[in-house]
């Protein structure tokens, strides 16, 4: 009955900020972490396009990049030629706008220099009507372009998250919070989900009875396959090789222990085994960006942590050093896109807290302290990343930039775990 | 003389009185008496016969009774949950008995097949109870195979925390969490007892 109610209240529509309320009016002073590493950036006003307008200035927000500025509601659009005079009152050293396109049904956003006064970027869209389903994904890569601009690197708001809910579906949503929709079923128990790739398809265990099989659900056409090696028994924390042919996996055997296997999910085939734990798990195992090595979590030493090896299972070694006997057990590692870093939770006075490894230093250090805060996933701009916190009073998913430690909620009503991150959504990802 | 003439005058009298007896109170039907006695022989003899066979009925019921409490509680042995301390997989030693007797039972009852699952609290991470609840209900299948029963019998899976019996976030609740539970799935229709 519970179930079923917090299934209903995860189903009622979520009031987005973003979405129907306009973005914050007039100057915010924010709280600047890094003043001269952080630019501020003017949202100019335009005739037409409102809605396009404020995913934009979100996800610049969202992006931490910025400090966000905004023109007063009501101002008189800059128009097609802008008078860089009239907003230098605002010291913002960026503008942005976002103007129809010269093809009919397309956007064209820009990057000024407001400073030098002149467009130092600037590209078009086609852009679907704002009631069509591509329009939010399509203003999020136009966002994400203006970030890359700037940074080098491109935003994450072009991205969604896939998490488990109270309800036992696999639900998505996108990186700002909108189009909350579930992905499975209802009555199947799913498990620590994962993202292929191509952001295209989706790979969980669905849980029966104690047992269950790894699956690669088609976003497009809802058609899933079981991944060889799985069919029986209990597999989970699958995790997709870079390239997207290769799956590891955890498998429970029959003695006991559970062990990481490979198979080629191109060809499906070609079961390995990674390890032999005789008397020790090893488990949720995460790629390499590079492909050539994976981290996990392993008990041979006891409490669960931070192992890694080459990705045919040899070369094993401790990566995220602890104190025997001091540091609480590590689980959930997630290695960062840029590879720099894992991100894992362990256990600080019986409470998971978020924990980022320097690969190359191997040195640790504590991104979390409020609450119980678990499972990281990365963004694809490899600066932020989303973990389950309980710091609200129910487990919610929540975003932190690394960066400055800024964080920001996704509000999703129900309880949530298990969360992963896609890479960027192209154009033609359902 | 007077004497005798009294005599006969009551033994007259007498006579008079014995001949007319009949005459005035006629002797009742002997039908109606016989038939009554019958009946209540009959009714006795019925009365009886019920009587023996509701007490035989009763305790036809009251074996039947014993032997399906017995088997029940049979069942109740063998579908008797253990525990584990916190992130432990190691049997208690007060659960040993539990399953000593699950394997005595077992010994009796050749076709019985067993489903061992693991289960964890909520606490630590949710893949790893998943790893956690299968290392329980092996540790359990192997102690049971050492106490001779042969492992082909026995199934495991593992639950980790995805089924909690007890709500609640303290330690009495996650005390309950931490368990191995049985589920016969063949050969569990007529139990017999060991010797």
């Amino acid at each position: 009955m519970t179930r079923r109610l917090l299934a209903l209240l995860l189903c009622l529509p979520v009031p987005l900020a973003a979405q129907d309320r306009p973005v914050d009016q007039g100057i915010r002073i924010g709280i600047a972490y890094n003043p001269g590493v952080r630019p501020t950036l003017l949202v100019l006003p335009q005739a037409g396009l409102d809605s396009a307008r404020a995913i934009v200035a979100r996800d610049l927000d969202f992006s931490d990049r910025f400090e966000v500025v905004s023109v007063p509601s009501g101002s008189s659009p800059a128009g097609p030629t802008v008078n860089y005079r009239q907003y230098r009152v605002y010291g913002a050293q960026y503008g942005v706008d976002v103007i129809r396109g010269a093809a009919p049904g397309s956007a064209r956003v820009r990057l000024h220099d407001l400073a030098q006064g002149k467009v130092l970027n600037e590209q078009e869209a086609a852009l679907p009507d704002p009631s069509a389903a591509g329009f939010r994904m399509a203003v999020h890569r136009l966002s994400d372009e203006v970030v890359r601009w700037v940074t080098g690197t491109p935003g994450y708001a072009a991205s969604r998250l896939a998490f488990v809910g109270s309800d036992g579906r696999l639900w998505r949503v996108d990186a700002d919070g909108a189009g909350l929709a579930a992905v499975t079923a209802a009555g199947e128990r799913i498990l620590s989900p994962v993202w292929a790739p191509d952001g295209r398809r989706i790979a969980y265990t669905r849980f029966r009875e104690g047992t269950g099989a790894v699956l690669v659900h088609d976003l497009l056409t809802g058609g899933r396959t079981t991944v060889p090696g799985t069919a029986t028994g209990l597999a989970f924390s699958a995790a997709f090789s870079p390239d997207g042919r290769t799956m590891a996996f955890a498998r429970a055997d029959e003695d006991g222990g559970t062990d990481l296997h490979s198979a080629d999910v191109a060809a499906q085939c070609c079961v390995r085994r990674l390890t032999v734990g005789r008397f020790a798990d090893n488990l949720s195992p995460t790629f390499a960006p590079d492909g050539r090595r994976l981290a996990f979590v392993s008990t041979r030493a006891g409490p669960p942590q931070i192992y890694a090896m080459s990705a045919d299972g040899t070369d094993q070694e401790l990566l995220a050093p602890f104190n025997f006997g001091v540091d609480g057990p590590s689980n959930g590692p997630e290695w960062s896109p840029d590879g720099a870093s894992v991100a894992f939770h362990r256990e600080i006075d019986r409470a998971p807290q978020i924990f980022l490894l320097d690969v190359a230093a191997r040195r640790n250090r504590q991104l979390t302290s409020a609450g119980r805060n678990e499972d990281p996933t990365w963004a694809p701009d490899g600066r932020h990343l989303a973990f389950v916190s309980d710091r609200s009073g129910q487990r919610q998913l929540w975003i932190v930039d690394i960066e400055t430690g800024r964080v920001r909620q996704i509000r999703t009503s129900a309880a949530v775990r298990l969360p992963a991150w896609s890479r960027r959504l192209g154009a033609g990802t359902p | 003389m007077r004497r005798f003439t009294l005599l006969l005058a009551a033994a007259v009298a007498a006579g008079a009185c014995s001949q007319s007896q009949p005459e005035t109170a006629p002797a009742p039907a002997p039908a109606p008496v016989d038939s009554a006695a019958i009946r209540a022989r009959e009714d006795s003899i019925r009365a009886a016969q019920a009587d023996a066979e509701r007490r035989a009925r009763e305790e036809a019921e009251r074996l039947r009774r014993e032997a399906e409490a017995a088997r029940a509680q049979l069942t109740a042995d063998l579908a008797a949950m253990v525990h584990f301390d916190y992130d432990q997989s190691a049997i208690r030693a007060e659960d040993q008995a539990i399953l000593d007797r699950k394997a005595a039972i077992l010994a009796a009852n050749t076709a019985v097949r067993l489903r061992i699952s693991g289960h964890a609290d909520e606490r630590g991470s949710d893949e790893y109870n998943l790893a956690l609840g299968n290392r329980r209900a092996a540790a359990v299948k192997r102690y049971l195979a050492g106490r001779g029963v042969t492992e082909a019998r026995m199934d495991i899976v593992s639950y980790g925390e995805e089924r909690p019996i007890a709500a609640g976030q303290d330690e009495g609740a996650w005390a309950q969490n931490r368990r191995a539970e049985f589920e016969i799935t063949a050969g569990g229709a007529d139990l017999r007892a060991p010797n």
